[in-house]
C-alpha cells in the first residue's frame, strides 16, 4: 500500500499502514520518529542534570531523583535514541545502496522495531509507577540488585525486550547485505555506509547476547530469588561488570561505525572524489570491529584485575587508535584535491573530525591503565565519551540526516536553518564537555549529585551548563527546520547532491519496490561510473517484469505488545501473584501471534509489469 | 623507571603544558597537583600521553586546515571534476606505522607504571603498615589491625612511607580515591579484596572521594587522608590506643550525653578499640574536620545530623529521630569533647579558593 493511497483513506488508514508495514523505508520513518522522541526525552534529562550541577550544593532535584536522571539519560540515549536513529538510517539507505527491493526479512524488520519501541516505552513507564532505575546505565550489582522499588526491574525487562529487537535488526541486515546485493555489487564495491552496517550487524550479533545473558541473571536475582550477584550466598558481583562490558564496549563501536560509514559517503560526495584508500577504509572498519571485542576490561581497570590483565587490555585498547587514525587520515585525503562543497551535511562532518580526534586522543589517554586510576569514574571519562558519542555519533546523525533527508522525504532540509542549528550546537558541545576533562582531573567524580563549594569546581560546571543550553538551542532549531522544510520547501529530484551511489539513481522518496529493474553495478560509486560514461542512470540487470513484494502484517506489533504486557507481569508478580495473569496473557498473545505466523501461509504479492509501466509513464520508474 | 620519566618530566617542567595543567585545581584535592608517589607517577604518565596526543592533534589539524582552506569549491567551479584518486600505499603505510611507534612509546611506561603500582613486595616487611579499608554506604572505615585501632572518615598515615591498604566493601561497590596522593581502587563486596598503597610526600590533609556510584548519597561520601610525620603518627597511634570509652566527660551536659549515647547509639557505634561496628567508630570524633564527611564541625550541624541524618545524607542507614532535639544537644556536647589526640590538628589545611 503506497503512501498516496493511505492518505486518501484518511488518518486511521495511515496509522494502520504504519502499524503493519514491512517496507524498510516506512520502518525507517518509524525508527526516526521514535528515536527522535527518545532523543528529546534523554536531552531533557541531560538539561535537568546540568541545571542541578550549575552551582555548588544545588538543591534543584533530590539525590535519589538525580540518580534516576543519570541512569535514564544514559540508558535512553544509548539504547533508545542512538541505536534506533542508526537503524533508521540503515533501513532508509542500505537496501537502496546495494540495489535491493527490501531487506532479507521484512517481517523481522518490523518485529525488531516494535520490540525496540515497546521495550523503550516500558523503561519510561517506570517514571510514573514509583521511580525509574537508579543504579546508573551500567547497572552495577549489587547496587542494582539491592535497589529498592521496581526501577531496576523496568531496566531489566525494558532492555531485554528492546535488546531482542536490536539483535533481530542486526541479523536482518547481516543477511540482507550478504544475500541481496544487486548483480555486480561485490563486497569491495559496497559503499562505506553499507560496509559499516555490515560490520556493525556482526558486532550486534556477538555483543547483544552477552547483555541478554547478564539481564537474565539479574532478572532471576531480582524476581525469582537466585543469587548470581549475591556475595552473601556465594555469588560474585564482578561477573555483571564483565558481562555488561563484553556487550558494552562493542556497543560503542556499534554506535560509531555506521556513522563512520556515513561520513565516508558524505566526505566523498561533497568533495566530488571517490573515497581515498577505499580498501584501507574497509580494512580499518573490520579491524575496529574485531578489536572492539578484545578491550572490554579497560572499563574495569580499577576493579582489581591485577597488573597483567590491566596491561594486556591497555595495549589492546591503544591498538584501536591505529585503524581509527587510518580513517581520519583517509578522510582528510579524500577531501585533499577535491571540490569541497560546504553543505549543512558537510559542515557537521567537517566538525566531526577535530571533535572526534579529541575524543580518540582522550581515549588513548584512558587506555593507559595506570593513568586511568586517576581518570576512571571522573568527569574526565564523562568528557571523553561525550566527545566520542556526541562529537562522533550525534554529529554523524545530524550529518547523515541532512544528507539522506531528501532520499527519505523528497525534500532537502533547509540549508540556512541547518547551518544555523549547527553553530550553537557545535559551540555548546565544546563548552559543555571540554572543560569536563579538567573538572575530572581536579577531583570531580562522575555521577555526583552535588559538588561542594570551595573545591575549585564552580566555574567549570557553570560553563558546562551554559554549553548544554546552547546545545539545546541547536536541537530546537533543527526541529524547527524539520517542520519548516516539510511545510515550505519544494520537492526535489532523486539526485539533489550529484550523488555517487545507487540510492541517488532512483526517485525521492523511492517507490515502495525501490528499483523498477534491478541495476547492474559496474564499479565502486556505481552511479558516478555511469555519469562519467555519460549515461542518464543505471543500466538494468534484468528485463522489466513482475516484482514480488512481502505483505503487510500486524503480527510483529502483537508479538511485541504481548511481551510488553508480560513484562509488567514479571515485574509485579514479586509483590502479588495475581500479576502472573499478565504474564500468561502477554505470553499468550506473543506465542499465539507466533503460532499464527507459523501456520498461516503468507506468500506476499506481486506488482505486475503493467503497473510498473504505468509508474514509469508517471515518471516514477526512472 | 623513575629515572627517565623524571628526566622527561623535568624536560617538560618548564613547558607551557605542565605549567598550564598544574595551575588546575585546589592543592591537596587535584590530581594535577601530585603530592604522593602514585599521583606523581601517574601525572608523569599523563604528561607523556598528552604530549604525544598534542603532537598528533597538531598534525591532523594542520592537514585539516590546509585542506579546508585550499580545496573549497569556488564560484564558477561547479562543473569541475577533480581527479578521482584511488589512494596511496606509501601514505597508508606512513599513517599506520607512525601511530604504532607513538603508541609503543606510550605503552612501555604504561605497563611499567601499572606493574609499579601493583607492587606488593614490601607489604610483608617488618614494620610495614597495612590498614584495612572498608567502604560502607556512605562512610569509610579504617582498621589498623596490628595496632587494634579502628577509625572512620579520617585516615591517618605517616609521610614518606609506603602504607598498604587492604580494601573491601560491606555493601555495594565503592571506589577509594585520593587524587593528590594516588589513583583510585574499587572496594568490592565479597571475596574480591584489593590491595593498593599510599605514599604521601608532604604533611597535609588530603581530600578523598568515593568514585563508584553507590546510592543517593554517593556524592557525599567524602573522607580525608591526614598525612603526618612518622613521629607524630606514632604519637597518634599511642593516643588512640589509650582511648577509654568509659572516661567521664567534663561538663554535666556531656556526661548526660554520654549516658544517652551509651543507651541509644552504642548498638551501632563504638568509641575506641579495634572493633568495627555497623556504624562508624567515633573515638576521635571531636578531632574531625567534618561531620559525616561534609558538614562543618559545629554543634548546630551535629545536632541536625543526629536527629535528621536522612535529610543530610539521603538513603543512609542511621535512623532518623532516634533521640529528641534536647537529647541530641547533650550527645553533641559529649561527642565534640572526644578529642583524644592533637596529632594532625596543626597540619596545614589548604583554604580553598577559586
Amino acid at each position: 500500500m503506497s503512501t498516496a493511497t493511505a492518505q486518501k483513506r484518511g488518518l486511521g488508514a495511515a496509522i494502520w499502514d504504519y502499524l503493519t508495514t514491512v517496507d524498510h523505508k516506512k520502518i525507517a520513518h518509524l525508527y526516526l520518529v521514535a528515536g527522535g522522541l527518545f532523543f528529546l526525552i534523554g536531552g531533557l534529562e541531560a538539561m535537568l542534570i546540568r541545571i542541578q550541577l550549575m552551582k555548588p550544593d544545588n538543591n534543584f532535584i533530590s539525590a535519589g531523583l538525580y540518580n534516576e536522571m543519570i541512569t535514564m539519560h544514559g540508558t535512553t540515549m544509548i539504547f533508545l535514541a542512538a541505536m534506533p536513529l542508526i537503524f533508521a538510517l540503515m533501513n532508509a539507505v542500505v537496501p537502496l545502496q546495494i540495489g535491493a527491493r527490501d531487506v532479507a526479512f521484512p517481517f523481522l524488520n518490523s518485529l525488531g522495531f516494535w520490540l525496540f519501541l515497546f521495550g523503550g516505552l516500558m523503561l519510561n513507564v517506570s517514571w510514573f509507577t514509583g521511580g525509574a532505575p537508579d543504579a546508573g546505565w551500567t547497572n552495577y550489582a549489587p547496587l542494582s540488585t539491592s535497589s529498592p522499588g521496581h526501577g531496576v526491574d523496568y531496566y531489566v525487562m525494558g532492555l531485554q525486550i528492546s535488546g531482542a529487537g536490536t539483535l533481530i535488526g542486526g541479523i536482518n541486515f547481516l543477511v540482507t547485505i550478504v544475500n541481496m546485493r544487486a548483480p555486480g555489487m561485490t563486497y569491495m564495491r559496497m559503499p562505506l555506509f553499507t560496509w559499516s552496517t555490515f560490520v556493525t550487524s556482526t558486532l550486534i550479533l556477538f555483543a547483544f547476547p552477552a547483555l541478554t545473558v547478564g539481564l537474565f541473571l539479574m532478572m532471576f536475582d531480582r524476581m525469582f530469588g537466585s543469587a548470581f550477584f549475591d556475595v552473601g550466598l556465594g555469588g560474585n558481583v564482578i561477573i555483571w561488570e564483565h558481562l555488561f562490558w563484553i556487550f558494552g564496549h562493542p556497543e560503542v563501536y556499534i554506535l560509531i561505525l555506521p556513522l563512520f560509514g556515513a561520513f565516508s559517503d558524505i566526505f566523498s560526495n561533497f568533495s566530488k572524489k571517490r573515497l581515498f584508500g577505499y580498501s584501507a577504509m574497509v580494512f580499518a572498519t573490520v579491524l575496529i570491529g574485531f578489536l572492539g571485542f578484545m578491550v572490554w576490561a579497560h572499563h574495569m581497570f580499577t576493579v582489581g584485575m591485577g597488573p597483567i590483565a590491566n596491561s594486556i587490555f591497555a595495549v589492546a585498547t591503544m591498538a584501536i587508535a591505529v585503524p581509527t587514525g587510518i580513517k581520519i587520515f583517509n578522510w582528510l585525503f579524500t577531501m585533499w584535491g577535491g571540490q569541497i562543497k560546504m553543505t549543512a551535511a558537510m559542515l557537521w562532518s567537517i566538525a566531526f573530525i577535530p571533535s572526534f580526534t579529541i575524543g580518540g586522543m582522550t581515549g588513548v589517554m584512558l587506555a593507559a591503565a595506570a593513568a586511568d586510576y586517576q581518570y576512571h569514574d571522573t568527569y574526565f571519562v564523562v568528557g571523553h565519551f561525550h566527545y566520542v558519542i556526541v562529537g562522533g555519533v550525534v554529529f554523524g546523525l545530524f550529518a547523515a540526516l541532512h544528507y539522506w533527508w531528501p532520499k527519505m522525504f523528497g525534500k532537502v532540509l533547509n540549508e540556512k536553518l541547518g547551518k544555523l542549528a549547527f553553530w550553537p550546537f557545535f559551540i555548546g558541545f565544546h563548552l559543555t564537555f571540554f572543560i569536563q576533562h579538567f573538572l575530572g582531573l581536579m577531583g570531580m567524580p562522575r555521577r555526583y549529585w552535588v559538588f561542594l563549594e570551595g573545591q575549585g569546581l564552580d566555574a567549570g560546571n557553570l560553563i558546562s551548563t551554559i554549553g548544554a543550553f546552547l546545545m539545546a538551542i541547536g536541537t530546537v532549531i533543527f526541529l524547527i527546520n524539520v517542520v519548516y522544510t516539510s511545510v515550505k520547501e519544494k520537492k526535489v529530484s532523486g539526485d539533489p547532491w550529484n550523488g555517487r551511489t545507487l540510492e541517488w539513481s532512483i526517485p525521492s522518496p523511492p517507490p515502495h519496490y525501490n528499483f523498477v529493474q534491478t541495476p547492474l553495478v559496474r564499479g565502486l560509486d556505481p552511479l558516478w561510473v555511469e555519469k562519467m560514461d555519460g549515461k542518464e542512470g543505471m543500466t538494468p540487470a534484468e528485463p522489466l517484469g513482475d516484482i514480488h513484494m512481502p505483505n503487510a502484517s500486524i503480527l510483529p506489533f502483537t508479538i511485541s505488545l504481548g511481551l510488553f504486557i508480560a513484562g509488567f507481569g514479571f515485574i509485579y508478580q514479586v509483590d502479588d501473584t495475581v500479576w502472573l495473569i499478565a504474564v500468561f496473557a502477554g505470553m499468550g498473545i506473543t506465542l499465539g501471534s507466533m503460532l499464527i505466523r507459523s501456520l498461516k501461509d503468507d506468500l506476499g504479492h506481486h506488482i505486475h509489469k503493467e503497473e510498473l509501466e504505468e509508474d514509469i509513464k508517471k515518471g516514477v520508474g526512472r | 623507571m623513575r629515572g627517565w620519566m623524571g628526566k622527561f618530566r623535568s624536560l617538560l617542567l618548564f613547558g607551557a603544558l605542565t605549567l598550564i595543567l598544574t595551575g588546575c585545581g585546589i592543592e591537596n584535592v587535584s590530581a594535577l597537583k601530585p603530592k604522593g608517589y602514585g599521583s606523581e607517577l601517574l601525572f608523569d604518565l599523563m604528561m607523556i600521553s598528552i604530549a604525544i596526543m598534542i603532537f598528533v592533534f597538531v598534525i591532523v589539524m594542520a592537514i585539516y586546515a590546509f585542506v579546508l582552506f585550499r580545496f573549497r569549491e569556488k564560484k564558477g567551479q561547479e562543473d569541475v571534476i577533480p581527479k578521482q584518486t584511488e589512494g596511496n600505499k606509501a601514505l597508508e603505510v606512513i599513517w599506520t606505522v607512525i601511530p604504532i611507534i607513538l603508541l609503543l612509546v606510550l605503552a612501555i611506561p604504561t605497563v611499567q607504571a601499572t606493574f609499579d603500582l601493583a607492587d606488593q613486595s614490601s607489604q610483608d616487611d617488618e614494620g610495614t603498615l597495612t590498614i584495612d579499608v572498608t567502604g560502607n554506604q556512605y562512610w569509610w572505615q579504617f582498621t589498623y589491625a596490628d595496632q587494634e585501632i579502628s577509625t572512620s572518615q579520617e585516615l591517618y598515615i605517616p609521610t614518606n612511607e609506603r602504607v598498604y591498604l587492604n580494601m573491601k566493601s560491606s555493601d555495594v561497590i565503592h571506589s577509594f580515591w585520593v587524587p593528590a596522593i594516588s589513583g583510585k581502587m574499587d572496594t568490592n563486596p565479597g571475596e574480591n579484596t584489593n590491595t593498593m598503597y599510599l605514599e604521601a610526600y608532604e604533611e597535609g590533609v588530603y581530600e578523598g572521594f568515593c568514585a563508584e556510584l553507590c546510592g543517593p548519597s554517593h556524592s557525599l561520601m567524602y573522607f580525608k587522608v591526614i598525612a603526618v610525620s612518622p613521629d607524630q603518627y606514632d604519637q597518634w597511634v599511642e593516643d588512640m590506643k589509650n582511648v577509654d570509652p568509659e572516661a567521664e566527660p567534663e561538663t554535666a551536659s556531656a556526661q548526660e550525653g554520654q549516658e544517652l549515647f551509651n543507651n541509644n547509639c552504642m548498638s551501632c557505634h563504638a568509641i575506641g578499640g579495634g572493633s568495627a561496628g555497623v556504624g562508624p567508630n567515633l573515638a576521635n570524633f571531636g578531632n574531625r574536620s567534618k561531620i559525616a564527611g561534609i558538614l562543618e564541625p559545629t554543634k548546630e550541624n551535629l545536632k541536625d545530623w543526629i536527629v535528621h541524618p536522612d535529610e543530610i545524607k539521603p538513603g543512609n542507614q542511621m535512623p532518623a529521630e532516634l533521640v529528641t532535639e534536647e537529647e541530641a544537644d547533650k550527645i553533641a556536647d559529649y561527642l565534640l569533647e572526644l578529642q583524644h589526640s592533637d596529632v594532625g590538628q596543626d597540619v596545614p589545611v589548604i583554604e580553598a579558593s577559586e
